[in-house]
């Protein structure tokens, strides 16, 4: 056991140290695109003196200065560096203990970049990453239909090829950002006749082509974070696809890993854990503390273990990216499930010792925090079911963890 | 950076779940527990002694393996798992902690020497410094102990019991000497033995810095809470081992259960909590090894937090394996038990709860 990064990652922390203090306050202008642009306003609502910057210009820092894009190659605009877990965990926590905004997110920094490197062509990594990362392109995903939601690869949206063009008719949900989003990358059943997950392709669909109609579905934090989108006639090149025709879930597959990852950031937790005690030392019933109420303190603790648990399992499996050989293959396995559960507990905890306090939101007189816990109890809610639902981290677990059978399929799908 | 066991921990620990598994299968286990074994209890004992757990954290100096509470650790978790019937964390873990930093040189030296060649073997009773119960009490005047405690552990092959007072006060008294009782308690855990203990100005030597200082009361508590978490580790991962074959065995309906998803999903939650415990209590080993000043906090998380995710462990993988797992011919209660004592031996999660939130300033 050895949880020193060495003496190289010093220099550097005290590097990221320095930036931090430097844009100390900064506020980003123009933060649209997405649920968690605005969980981060909320967030920094209180912060008002620092530098103004916009959205593209806070990412062209970010990358410069290495903290973000960091193993892109820099004819793809990254910085172009070499891949290095530890120092990206350190400007992760760096950032969050200072409460840096960090660099943009969404499907097409998270997931569709890592798909492009890996399998897109030459011309699609010279024509899209760059803007990608620089905050110009945004992109949704059209994974989703009403009707294929866990079991994914049943999706119905068509896409035939006329013409040396791609025509494409269906409907998605679920679709984050659509409405700001200049791109889409999407799973179309090209080969009706193929077996299920053969007869998907991984499409490129401009939002501005003719033919597509966005709707959007308001969720319970009453933000419109999620879009129906429609498509009639959609026509897009030929050209505007990932892998070849039929390879489309593979290629989805080969990133999906990123999406499940990134929901569950073990030092935002803690960091969330820290503010859950100051709330707690500042809250009063009949003029105590809340922190020396018996039954609170108790929750407190129970919950700070399953916190530090965690975090630790977090270490162990950011070791293991460190050290080949280490074993961690269930360790990997259960973060998604027990991150999102985790931090909806927490957010819940935080609204309960409020009491009727707690349940005070879109800035009513006496709010805490911005109602922030209850935007965020709500909001992961919605990492819990996104992403592959609880439900389906289990299948997971079991069959590919414990190696516990598989449901027998029903006689339609045999 | 790397965080886990060393390849030196994976070997001794899975040097002992060998031995126990080649030696001490689960009918032996019944026959000891029934009192019908006992030179197989004396032979397992020290088959184990000779693979050296009783030298972990003896120094080397004083002819002890001179390893850290990490190791430790390890080997308790394949003590759990094999159900040892067997002491650990009282005179292997406990004693040697409480003489590392409440001894003085001279007791230090004698002490070790003795211990590293098991002249010495210690029974520990530190139940008044964390929480009396039933109006017992022990007082310590002139170098003598009258009193009575409860719940002291591991006094099967003891020449010699530790006794902690309420004020962190840590002595040692032989086991032959005039003026003490000990009753047997009787609990749920026949795995291990749990006694009463009543003194009458009985003579005992304290180790010379705990007159003036908790440290080591303190030290020995965190230390013990983190082996007795990691024994709970080893015993919820055996029965959930134990339910995930179990379920891919059993047919009904024409199907294994296991592919139910009902079973799966108790055996995907039964994971998902326990995995993080091994980490989890190798960060607070690490952190007693470091004296990283959250020590206090991490070993008392760690035992707090792994008693809850067995219990909930003890009951999912029990009720997986259906009537059979009420039953005594298939014995998995024998982990559900010592699962039980666990969490309540060197303080019970609330109380250890509230101690974590003092340890933070709380």
């Amino acid at each position: 056991m050895n949880l020193n990064y060495g003496p190289e990652y010093e220099d550097f922390t005290k590097e990221v140290q320095k930036f931090c203090k430097k844009y100390s306050g900064v506020i980003i202008t123009n933060k649209k695109g997405g649920a968690l642009t605005s969980l981060s306003s909320i967030a920094n609502s209180d912060k008002s003196d620092g530098v103004k910057v916009s959205r593209s210009e806070w990412q062209k820092i970010l990358i410069k200065n290495g903290y973000f894009a960091r193993s892109i190659p820099k004819e793809y605009g990254g910085f172009g560096g070499d891949i290095d877990i530890i120092k990206n965990r350190i400007i992760a926590a760096e950032f969050a203990s200072n409460r840096i905004p960090p660099p943009m997110g969404g499907q097409g920094i998270d997931m569709l970049v890592p798909t492009l490197l890996e399998l897109g062509t030459e011309e699609q990594k010279q024509k899209y990453i760059k803007p990608t990362l620089y905050g110009e392109m945004i992109w949704c995903q059209g994974y989703s239909e009403p009707n294929a939601g866990s079991d994914l690869a049943s999706l119905q949206t068509k896409g035939e090829l006329i013409d040396e063009n791609w025509v494409i008719n269906g409907q998605k949900i679920w679709t984050s950002t659509a409405q700001y989003s200049q791109m889409m990358f999407c799973l179309v059943r090209t080969e009706p006749d193929a077996p299920k997950h053969a007869g998907i392709s991984y499409l490129l669909i401009p939002m501005d082509t003719p033919g597509i109609e966005i709707k959007p579905l308001v969720d319970m934090t009453l933000n419109a974070g999620f879009n129906e989108v429609f498509f009639t006639d959609v026509t897009i090149p030929k050209e505007n696809i990932v892998g070849k025709r039929g390879e489309g879930w593979t290629v989805a597959n080969a990133t999906l890993g990123h999406e499940r990852g990134s929901l569950t950031d073990p030092n935002a937790t803690m960091n969330r854990l820290h503010m859950l005690i100051d709330r707690m030392k500042e809250e009063t019933i009949n003029g105590k503390k809340v922190i020396e109420n018996p039954a609170y303190r108790d929750k407190l603790i129970k919950l700070q273990g399953k916190v530090m648990a965690f975090q630790s399992n977090s270490l162990r499996v950011l070791s293991a990216k460190l050290n080949k050989g280490q074993d961690v293959k269930i360790a990997g396995m259960i973060q998604k499930l027990v991150g999102t559960e985790l931090r909806h507990e927490l957010e819940g905890f935080c609204i309960d010792i409020m009491g009727e306090l707690g349940t005070l939101f879109e800035g009513s007189p006496n709010i805490r925090d911005g109602g922030s816990w209850q935007f965020t109890y709500m909001y992961y809610l919605g990492l819990i079911i996104g992403g592959g639902t609880s439900q389906i981290q289990k299948n997971i677990i079991s069959e590919r963890g414990l190696g516990m059978p598989r449901e027998p399929k029903t006689q339609q799908e045999t | 950076m790397y965080f886990g066991l060393s390849e030196d921990q994976i070997f001794f620990q899975d040097n002992v779940k060998k031995f126990l598994e080649d030696n001490a299968p689960l009918d032996t286990i019944k026959k000891i527990t029934e009192g019908e074994d006992l030179s197989t209890k004396d032979e397992l004992h020290q088959g184990l002694i000779n693979l050296g757990i009783n030298n972990i954290l003896i120094p080397e100096e004083n002819g002890g393996l001179g390893l850290d509470l990490l190791f430790a650790s390890a080997v308790s978790q394949s003590l759990g798992e094999g159900i040892a019937t067997l002491p650990f964390v009282g005179p292997y873990v406990i004693a040697p902690i409480a003489i590392k930093y409440g001894a003085s040189d001279s007791q230090k030296e004698k002490l070790f020497n003795e211990m590293s060649q098991n002249l010495i073997n210690c029974g520990v009773g530190f139940s008044e410094y964390f929480g009396s119960r039933d109006s017992s009490n022990l007082s310590i005047s002139n170098n003598k102990i009258t009193g009575r405690t409860l719940f002291v552990l591991d006094v099967d092959f003891a020449s010699h019991v530790m006794l902690c007072d309420k004020k962190g006060q840590i002595g040692l008294v032989s086991i032959e000497s005039k003026g003490i009782e000990i009753i047997n308690l009787t609990t749920v855990d026949k795995t291990r033995t749990y006694k009463e203990m009543i003194f009458k100005d009985t003579p005992i030597e304290i180790l010379d810095k705990t007159k003036t200082s908790t440290e080591a009361a303190e030290m020995a508590l965190n230390a013990g809470r983190i082996v007795a978490a990691a024994d709970s580790l080893g015993a919820s991962q055996a029965m959930i081992n134990k339910a995930v074959e179990y379920s891919k065995e059993r047919k009904q309906f024409n199907r294994v259960i296991g592919s139910f998803q009902a079973v799966k999903h108790m055996c995907a939650e039964m994971t998902a909590e326990l995995e993080p415990c091994y980490s989890l209590i190798w960060h607070a080993a690490h952190s007693f090894d470091d004296s990283h000043e959250d020590s206090k906090l991490m070993a008392c998380l760690a035992k707090s937090h792994t008693s809850e995710v067995s219990k909930m462990v003890s009951k999912k993988a029990t009720e997986v394996h259906g009537g059979m797992g009420f039953t005594d011919l298939l014995g998995l209660h024998f982990w559900f038990k010592r699962i039980g004592l666990n969490r309540h031996i060197l303080g019970s999660p609330e109380i250890v709860r509230e101690e974590a939130a003092k340890a933070q300033g709380l």
